[in-house]
């Protein structure tokens, strides 16, 4: 028998953009995290129009919905959760550019396209989409926008919040709203910055006004090694204490580096305890001061070579190196688990030294590759899930880290974001009375609570009554 | 940075909003205004005062609420910083932050909510809350800090924030023109700190390194271009918002109609009040952004006792 909701569905989509089989089911039961779930419908809406008719059918039956980008997320924020299985809605079919306006430098784009392919399109005239993301290659402009994501040069130029102008949002019960404005300063709350980072939770976003940066006229690119991570983490402090904010400041460690290197063959020395990779941007002759400063300060702190970027052929291929980090390390292991943490950068080193410990006394394999000019840290845990036991290894190396990290001031996640993962550490580093406020936000915009239940806030606290009656504690 | 070493104050904050009673939260009434007035009978309390800390290397400053921003300056220059709070040197820190607006220099350092990190407020029911964190990158949770940013006192008060600062450029230098064309100016500058626009003349500002600012003001914008000290004067307190290239059409919509200064590439029109007039945006928001607001207010403060009154949109609390 077929469920009503599905013949709702595919009267809004056809039948060929709704599916229910299994493999398809199951293939859309998590992201790129560790965590799976259970879908219980995939739908591809290619329009507006259709998302807004596929969310009214699952508000109209009372069924929860997931949206869902690219699926790279790394924190469960689309994997989908309860115990009703929900709809799962992909905007990979929603994937136009809109409209370019490069007298604004605003561009307008559905919640599908990809995040490297707004800049390529945009490159012609001079400008880029700032974020990015090391999975910028496959990560969607909605899904950055759910997770406020990062990316090496956010450092200087800002996390996707400050890149988002406008967002037309298909609210949980259906209607439409358009959040900000081209204009500067649109009337009223500014419902936009709440809904970025919303993680999902609060609507799903259909048209999406970016502002267009104009590509820096000079860039240089440093890379430096270094006999250890202490002198290395100095050197990143020496450089923000120094006045300068690079555009990018990354760091490698050795397992990291020698995985790498072997991949994209870029250079990178592999007998070094770290590795910094620093690129300084804008005009030429306030680049080339910068450069030379963050040279000083590199050598200043122990730095055994500095080598410059003497090509963008050379830049390119340290940038490939660092953003395949991640690929590379499966060279190493099949499996890995990505953490996400800030600490104030100060702390680095003591943060640093005990997550290897950490590691250690799990008997896991840790590298270590990271904006470190941020103090976003993303220890890796690499493994082979099929040796018995690992995983809860993992696990446990994963909450002990996140302790330290918090008690060291930090905080749980720079970009990937709460999801799943982390939503029940969340009462690490707030109140009761702080979630609280955060559900007075995430209930105006969906007093159902269909929309991506059971993500960020921790269990329990779906609607606000909910919350008035959870024991003393339920957080912690 | 002691996350409790202020709480005692903070906590005397809390407990004179306390959870009964209409209340309103006073700055250094610069801007006392905007929204509407507050209803008549609504007891007063002011947000405790003190830069707590500014840690350069970390490129944070945690600093109370009823700190103004004369006292501010200081302490951040001090350390070779700034922040982006821009305004008259008796408003303070709150007060700033819950109007929400960001100052000239909008084009080259952002807008202001991007320079809230963390805030502490006290909510309707007189309990402290904190959202975000003292960290320059930061996901954990739903983003209250924009939230509470341009509120006007409507959902919390504000007690203490962090805020994110940045190294003092070399030089900042600003520079006028009789009847260039700003916004061939805007295309041909990189990252210019502001340019500013009377229909008459442009002034650009520059900050940066000297020999970027130096290369900028003899290459680009060239003989027509006069140094001058500084940005001008805001021709009155008007304030519209406009798509940055409906600028273009400006001078003929407002033709003889008043003094009016537009922040090019940003969209902001400082006016006085015949010039505003006609730049009054006809279609307010939308029924369901409307409904939003309404139920944001709701489940922050149900009895509608903070700053009642006032309006941070037309028609969404009653
Ligand atoms: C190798 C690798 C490297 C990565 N590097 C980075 C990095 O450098 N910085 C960084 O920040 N992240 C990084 N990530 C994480 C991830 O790529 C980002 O979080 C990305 O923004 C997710 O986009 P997505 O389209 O894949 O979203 P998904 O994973 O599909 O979804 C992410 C969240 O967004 C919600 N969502 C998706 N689309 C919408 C929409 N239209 N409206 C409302 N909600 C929506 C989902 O419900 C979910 O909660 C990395 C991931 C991988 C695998
Ligand atoms: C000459 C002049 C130049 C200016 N230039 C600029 C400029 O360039 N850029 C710019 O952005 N602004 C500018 N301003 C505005 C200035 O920043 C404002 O005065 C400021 O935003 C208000 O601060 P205040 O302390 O005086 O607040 P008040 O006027 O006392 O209050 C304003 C509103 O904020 C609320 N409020 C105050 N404190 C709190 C709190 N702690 N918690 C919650 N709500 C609170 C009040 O209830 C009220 O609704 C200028 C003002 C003047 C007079």
């Amino acid at each position: 028998m077929t469920d009503p909701l599905v013949a709702d569905l595919r009267r809004v989509l056809g039948n060929a953009a709704v599916r229910t089989d299994a493999i398809e089911l199951a293939l859309y039961g998590r992201d790129a995290s560790l965590i799976s779930g259970q879908a219980g419908v995939v739908c591809f809406p290619s329009n507006a129009e259709e998302l807004v008719g596929v969310v009214r059918a699952c508000a109209a039956h009372g069924r929860p919905f997931v949206p869902r980008g690219s699926g790279t997320g790394l924190a469960g924020g689309a994997t989908p959760a309860g115990d009703v299985p929900p709809v799962v809605i992909v905007t990979t079919k929603m994937n136009r550019i809109l409209e370019v306006d490069e007298e604004q430098r605003v561009a307008w784009v559905e919640p599908g396209v990809l995040n490297l392919d707004l800049s390529r399109e945009v490159a012609h005239l001079g400008l880029h989409f700032a974020p990015d993301p090391s999975s910028q290659q496959s990560c969607s402009i909605g899904g950055n926008v759910a997770n406020n994501s990062g990316g090496p040069h956010c450092l200087l130029y800002g996390v996707t919040n400050a890149h988002i102008l406008a967002i037309e949002v298909v609210l949980p019960d259906g209607s439409v709203a358009m959040l900000g404005g081209i204009d500067p300063e649109p009337d009223g709350l500014d419902l936009r910055g709440a809904f970025v980072g919303s993680e999902g939770t609060m609507g799903i976003a259909t048209r999406i006004a970016v502002r267009l940066t104009p590509l820096p006229p000079s860039v240089e690119t440093l890379l430096a090694d270094f006999a250890t991570m202490h002198e290395a983490a100095a050197a990143v402090t020496g450089v923000i204490a120094g006045g300068i904010v690079p555009a990018a400041l990354e760091m490698m460690d050795r397992n990291i580096a020698e995985a790498v290197e072997a991949f994209v063959h870029g250079g990178f020395p592999v007998d070094a305890a770290a590795l910094l990779l620093v690129e300084v941007d804008g005009l030429a002759g306030g680049a080339a001061e910068q450069a030379r400063r963050v040279e000083k300060v590199l050598r200043e702190n122990g730095a055994r070579s500095v080598q410059i970027a003497g090509s963008d052929e050379q830049r390119a291929l340290w940038w490939k190196g660092r953003k395949s980090a991640f690929g590379a390390i499966a060279r190493i292991a099949p499996n890995y688990y990505l953490h996400d943490c800030v600490v104030p950068r100060s702390r680095l080193v003591e943060v640093l030294e005990q997550v290897s410990e950490i590691a250690a006394g799990q008997e896991l394999v840790l590298g270590n590759v990271f904006h470190a000019g941020d103090g976003n840290l993303h220890p890796l845990i690499i493994f082979d899930k099929r040796v018995p036991g690992t995983l809860d290894r993992v696990h446990e190396a994963g909450r002990q880290i996140i302790e330290v990290c918090v008690a060291a001031g930090g905080t749980l996640s720079g970009e990937h974001g709460i999801g799943l993962e982390k939503r029940d550490h969340m009462g690490l580093v707030f109140s009761a009375a702080d979630l609280e406020a955060q559900l007075w936000l995430r209930d105006a915009f969906d007093p159902s609570g269909l929309c991506n239940p059971e993500k960020v806030l921790p269990r329990g606290g779906s609607r606000c009554g909910d919350v008035a009656s959870l024991p003393a504690g339920a957080w912690v | 940075m002691g996350l409790t070493s202020t709480t005692s104050v903070l906590e005397r904050f809390a407990s004179e909003v306390g959870d009964y009673g209409p209340v309103c939260c006073v700055g250094g009434r610069t801007q006392w205004d905007v929204g509407g007035p507050v209803s008549s009978g609504t007891r007063e309390v002011t947000a405790p005062a003190g830069v707590v800390a500014h840690e350069p290397a970390e490129m944070i400053l945690r600093v109370r609420a009823g700190t103004r921003l004369e006292d501010l300056s200081a302490v951040v220059g001090e350390g070779g910083q700034r922040v982006a709070l821009e305004g008259a040197a008796d408003a303070t820190v709150g007060g700033v932050i819950s109007v929400g607006r960001s100052g000239v220099r909008r084009l080259g350092w952002g807008p202001l909510r991007d320079a809230v990190l963390e805030v502490t407020a006290v909510s309707s029911r007189g309990e402290l809350i904190r959202t975000g964190a003292p960290l320059v990158k930061n996901v954990t949770g739903f983003d209250l800090c924009r939230l509470l940013t341009g509120s006007l006192g409507t959902l919390a008060f504000v007690a203490e924030v962090v805020l994110r600062c940045l190294p003092l450029p070399e030089v900042e230098r600003w520079y006028v023109a009789e009847g260039a064309d700003p916004f061939e100016v805007y295309r041909k500058l990189y990252r210019p700190l502001s340019i500013l626009w009377d229909g008459r003349r442009t002034w650009v500002g520059l900050a940066g390194f000297e020999v970027d600012v130096e290369e900028q003001a003899r290459g680009t914008l060239g003989e027509m271009f006069s140094l001058v000290d500084g940005p001008p004067s805001l021709p009155g307190p008007g304030r519209r918002s406009l798509a940055p290239a409906s600028l273009r059409s400006l001078p003929s919509v407002v033709a003889d109609a008043g003094a009016w200064l537009a922040e090019v590439g940003v969209g902001v029109v400082h006016c006085d009040s015949p010039a505003g007039d006609r730049l009054r945006c006809e279609d307010g928001p939308s029924q369901s952004v409307v409904e939003l607001h309404r139920r944001i207010k709701e489940n922050f403060d149900p009895a509608g006792r903070l700053n009642p009154g006032r309006q941070v949109i037309t028609g969404a609390f009653s």
